[in-house]
C-alpha cells in the first residue's frame, strides 16, 4: 500500500475532532442494558457475568497482555471477537483484554479458543492481575531499568495467582522504570520502582549550548544546582541531590545514567480506591537491587516472599497496606526479614509526619 | 533483514504469562524498524542502559502535542531506530472498539510504523511505538479521515480516561464514559496546543473504588457518588450468608465507621453515619444499593514524584449534581484551570500550586466554600491568615 502524498495528506487531514464516541463500539446487550445493571458475579478466575434488570446477561472473559502488542497479535484477537463476541473487543484500564458474549453457549468455545492459542486467562477477583508497568529500555531516555522485562519475570513467577489461587484481597503490582512513575506506581500494593544512587555527571561543553541555565537551576527540587560563570554553566552540591533526575529531564548533558550504579527499589502498601480506608501511597520496602536482566531473580523472589507474607497474615478482605497497618511496620519487617536501612527513614518531605511519636511498638 | 542474536531476551520468551519479546519479534519478521528495535533492547539487556535519546521537538501542523520525539542514540548501529516516534491516538472512552475499527487502525500502522502499540498507555491513549518523522503528517491525515485523533503531550491538558462505568458495572454512579467524552470534546485546543504550564489531567471514576486511578493519577479526579440511603435486599443478605460469608466478620467488622449490625436474619445499616465507602457494596453487590441523589465528587491536585514529592488528590467539592451536556463540571474545571494557569511556574502541577498559594485563594476563585468534609481533621497550628473582609464578620 502506497503512502498518502504531502498533497492527499493536506486534502484529506481534519483537526480537533478528538475521539470517535464510544456509542458505536458498544455491544448490542451493552447498549441496552448502559446504566441499568443489576448485579455481577465472579464465576472463575478469568470469567463474570453481568445481569441487568433486563435479565440480560453479559459474560466476560478477561485475558492477560504484555502490552506491547503487535499489530499480527491484536489482528488474532479481533479474529477470536469475530467468532465469538459479535466483533466487538474491549481493553481495561490494566490492560488486560475482555472478550464479552450475551451467550452463555459460547463462553467455553471462547475460552477453549483463546487457551489453544496461548492466551492467559484470569486475574478476576481477589488475584494478582496484569502490572501497570512504563516502557523501560524498550521505548524510553530515562529508563533506568526495563519495564516490560521485569514485569514477565514477576508475572510469570506469580502466575498462579493470576490463573486460580486466591489472596487475601487483590494485589495490584506495578513497576515505574524511574522516579517519573508514568503508572499508578506511588499507590500499589506493591511497587518496584527504578532509582539512581549516584550524582549525575555534567558535559560542560555541551551544558553551554544546549541548556537555559536558570530553568535547569530550577529544575531541582532540593537546590542542589548553582550557576558556574567560569565553565558557563551549572554546579551540583552532592550533599544536596537526591538523584531524582529531573535535571537531566530538563537539560540532557547532564547525564544521570550509571549502569553499575542503577536499580530498582520495592515499595508496599498503597491502594487507590477509598474502600474502609483512603487512598494510599505505597512505601519503601527494599531500597536497592541491582539490575539484574533478563530476570531480576532477586527481584522476583522479594516480590514473591511479601506476597506470601501477606497471604499467611492478612484477614479475608484486607489489602497490602491494611494489613501492614494493623500488624505494624516494625511487624512488617519482621515477618519477611526485610533488613530495615538508614534509606527507611524519610529525610526528604516528610520526617515529621512517619517517625513514631508513641512510645507503644512491638518487636 | 538484519538477523540479530538475541540470547537474553530469548529468555523472555519462556514462562506462562504472555511474552513482550514475542511481539517485538513478530513483529519484526516483516517489519525492519521493529527488527532494530529488538537489536537494541539485547544491547541494552546487554549494557544494563537504554539507548533513546531526549525526544525532540516533531509533530503535525497546527499541533503541538500527540507525538513524541524519540531517536536512538546508536543510529549506525540500528539505523531503521534512528527515527523511532511515538503517536498517541486518543481512545474512546472505556476503551471499547469495534473489530472492525481496531483492524482498520493496524492496518494504518503497519503501512507507516513499526507494527508495535502499547493498547493501551498509562494516561489511556492508543499508543502507537515508533515511526519516522516524514510518515507525521501522511498517518495524521490517514487516522483523522476515519475519526480518529491524536492525543495529548507536553504542557497540555492530556487525554481524558475513566472507567467502564454504567456500560458494565452496577456500582457507577454516574455514566463516567459520556462526561469523558465531553470532556476530551471541550478541551480540543487545550488538548493540541500545549498552553499551560505543566500537564493537567481528568480522570473519571464511577464510583469510590477508583478503578481509573483518579484520586491518585488525575489533577482534576472526578468519583461518582450519593447522597442517600443504601437499599438492603434482605432475601440477598440471606444468600450470601447461605453461601459462606461470615457477615459479621467480613461486612459488619470491616466497616470503616461501625454504622453496620447484623442479627443473623436482618443487616441494617444507619446511612447518618455511613461514609459511602464502598466495602459492603462491593463485597455483597446482589444486596446493596445506593440510592436517593447521584453526582460527584471532585478532588484536586493529584500527580507521580516529580519534583517534590507525589501527591493525592484533596477533596474540594464534596458532592454536585452533574447532568448532559455537563456545563456545569465544565464551567467548574474551567475555573480551576484559570486559577492554575495565573498562579504556575514552569512544570508546577496544580496540587503544588496549591501548596505554595494555600487553599483558600483556591477555593475562593473557583467560589467553593470551606466545609468539613474536605479535611481530615482541622489544621493543628495556630497561625492562620485573616482577610480585611473576615476581621468585618
Amino acid at each position: 500500500m502506497a503512502w498518502l502524498t504531502d498533497a492527499e495528506a493536506k486534502a484529506k487531514r481534519k483537526t480537533d475532532i478528538g475521539p470517535p464516541h464510544f456509542g458505536q463500539f458498544l455491544p448490542p446487550v451493552i447498549k441496552k442494558n448502559y446504566g441499568k445493571w443489576k448485579h455481577h458475579e465472579r464465576l472463575d478466575a478469568g470469567t463474570m457475568v453481568h445481569v441487568g434488570e433486563s435479565g440480560d446477561k453479559v459474560f466476560t472473559v478477561r485475558v492477560g497482555s504484555p502490552r506491547i502488542l503487535s499489530t499480527e497479535t491484536i489482528r488474532e484477537m479481533l479474529d477470536i471477537a469475530d467468532k465469538h463476541c459479535d466483533g466487538y473487543i474491549r481493553f481495561t484500564t490494566r490492560n488486560n483484554v475482555e472478550f464479552m458474549t450475551p451467550d452463555e453457549a459460547k463462553v467455553a468455545p471462547l475460552k477453549k479458543d483463546l487457551k489453544s492459542k496461548g492466551y492467559a486467562i484470569g486475574g478476576i477477583g481477589p488475584r494478582i492481575t496484569n502490572m501497570v508497568h512504563t516502557q523501560g529500555w524498550v521505548h524510553c531516555h530515562s529508563a533506568c531499568t526495563d519495564a516490560s522485562g521485569l514485569v514477565k519475570a514477576i508475572m510469570d513467577d506469580v502466575y498462579p495467582y493470576f490463573e486460580e489461587k486466591e489472596l487475601p484481597n487483590k494485589v495490584r503490582l506495578a513497576l515505574a522504570c524511574c522516579v517519573n512513575m508514568c503508572g499508578a506506581v506511588h499507590c500499589s500494593d506493591i511497587a518496584v520502582v527504578a532509582v539512581h544512587r549516584k550524582v549525575p555527571v555534567i558535559d560542560h561543553t555541551r551544558l553551554s549550548n544546549m541548556c537555559e541555565i536558570p530553568t535547569t537551576i530550577a529544575s531541582c527540587p532540593t537546590r542542589a544546582i548553582s550557576p558556574d560563570p567560569a565553565k558557563k554553566s551549572v554546579k551540583i552540591n552532592p550533599d544536596k541531590c537526591m538523584y531524582c533526575g529531573n535535571c537531566f529531564t530538563v537539560c540532557p548533558p547532564i547525564d544521570i545514567h550509571n549502569p553499575e550504579n542503577d536499580g530498582v527499589a520495592i515499595v508496599v502498601g498503597g491502594k487507590i480506591g477509598s474502600l474502609r480506608t483512603g487512598p494510599k501511597f505505597s512505601k519503601l520496602a527494599i531500597p536497592f537491587f541491582y539490575n539484574e536482566p533478563p530476570r531480576w531473580p532477586k527481584v522476583v523472589a522479594a516480590v514473591r516472599n511479601i506476597i506470601e507474607t501477606y497471604a499467611k497474615g492478612a484477614k479475608k478482605h484486607e489489602r497490602v497496606g491494611e494489613w501492614i497497618e494493623r500488624i505494624g511496620w516494625e511487624s512488617f519487617f519482621k515477618q519477611t526479614k526485610i533488613e530495615f536501612t538508614y534509606q527507611h527513614i524519610d529525610d526528604f518531605t516528610f520526617m515529621r509526619d512517619t517517625m513514631r511519636n508513641s512510645a507503644a511498638f512491638k518487636y | 533483514m538484519k538477523k540479530y542474536e538475541t540470547p537474553l531476551l530469548d529468555e523472555l520468551e519462556k514462562g506462562p504469562w504472555p511474552s513482550f519479546v514475542k511481539e517485538i519479534k513478530r513483529a519484526g519478521k516483516t517489519n525492519e524498524m521493529a527488527n532494530d528495535e529488538l537489536g537494541q533492547l539485547e544491547k541494552s539487556y546487554r549494557d544494563r542502559k537504554g539507548y533513546w535519546k531526549h525526544g525532540g521537538i516533531v509533530g503535525v501542523l497546527g499541533y503541538g502535542g500527540g507525538v513524541i520525539g524519540r531517536y536512538s542514540s546508536l543510529p549506525e548501529e540500528f539505523p531503521k531506530v534512528a527515527h523511532f516516534h511515538t503517536v498517541r491516538i486518543n481512545q474512546p472512552s472505556g476503551f471499547f472498539y469495534s473489530t472492525k475499527a481496531l483492524r482498520e487502525i493496524c492496518d494504518i500502522w503497519d503501512k507507516y510504523g513499526s507494527g508495535l502499540t502499547n493498547v493501551h498507555g498509562s494516561t489511556g491513549d492508543l499508543v502507537l511505538l515508533g515511526t519516522t518523522t516524514p510518515a507525521l503528517e501522511p498517518i495524521f491525515a490517514e487516522y483523522t479521515s476515519r475519526g480518529w485523533d491524536l492525543g495529548g503531550s507536553g504542557s497540555a491538558m492530556r487525554t481524558p480516561s475513566c472507567c467502564i462505568g454504567q456500560a458494565r458495572c452496577e456500582w457507577a454512579n454516574i455514566d463516567t464514559m459520556e462526561i469523558c467524552h465531553q470532556m476530551t470534546q471541550k478541551y480540543q485546543d487545550e488538548l493540541h496546543r500545549p498552553a499551560f504550564p505543566y500537564k493537567f489531567k481528568i480522570k473519571v471514576a464511577g464510583c469510590a473504588v477508583d478503578c481509573v486511578a483518579a484520586i491518585a493519577r488525575a489533577d482534576c479526579s472526578v468519583i461518582g457518588t450519593w447522597k442517600g440511603k443504601i437499599a438492603v435486599d434482605q432475601d440477598a443478605v440471606k444468600w450470601y450468608a447461605k453461601n459462606g460469608m461470615d457477615i459479621v466478620k467480613e461486612i459488619v467488622w470491616m466497616c470503616p465507621t461501625e454504622c453496620m449490625s447484623y442479627d443473623g436474619k436482618a443487616l441494617t445499616i444507619d446511612d447518618e453515619n455511613c461514609s459511602r465507602c464502598m466495602h459492603c457494596i462491593a463485597k455483597m453487590t446482589k444486596a446493596l444499593k445506593p440510592t436517593g441523589k447521584k453526582g460527584v465528587s471532585i478532588l484536586i491536585g493529584s500527580k507521580a514524584p516529580i519534583v517534590v514529592g507525589s501527591l493525592l488528590s484533596w477533596v474540594v467539592v464534596p458532592f454536585m449534581e452533574v447532568k448532559p451536556p455537563y456545563d456545569d463540571l465544565k464551567g467548574l474545571i474551567d475555573k480551576i484551570i484559570e486559577w492554575w494557569d495565573e498562579n504556575a511556574k514552569p512544570r508546577e502541577r496544580i496540587g503544588e500550586v496549591i501548596e505554595m498559594k494555600g487553599m483558600r485563594g483556591f477555593l475562593e476563585h473557583i467560589g467553593v466554600p470551606p466545609q468539613p468534609q474536605q479535611v481530615r481533621e482541622p489544621r493543628k497550628d495556630p497561625f492562620f491568615f485573616w482577610t480585611e473582609s473576615d476581621l468585618k464578620k
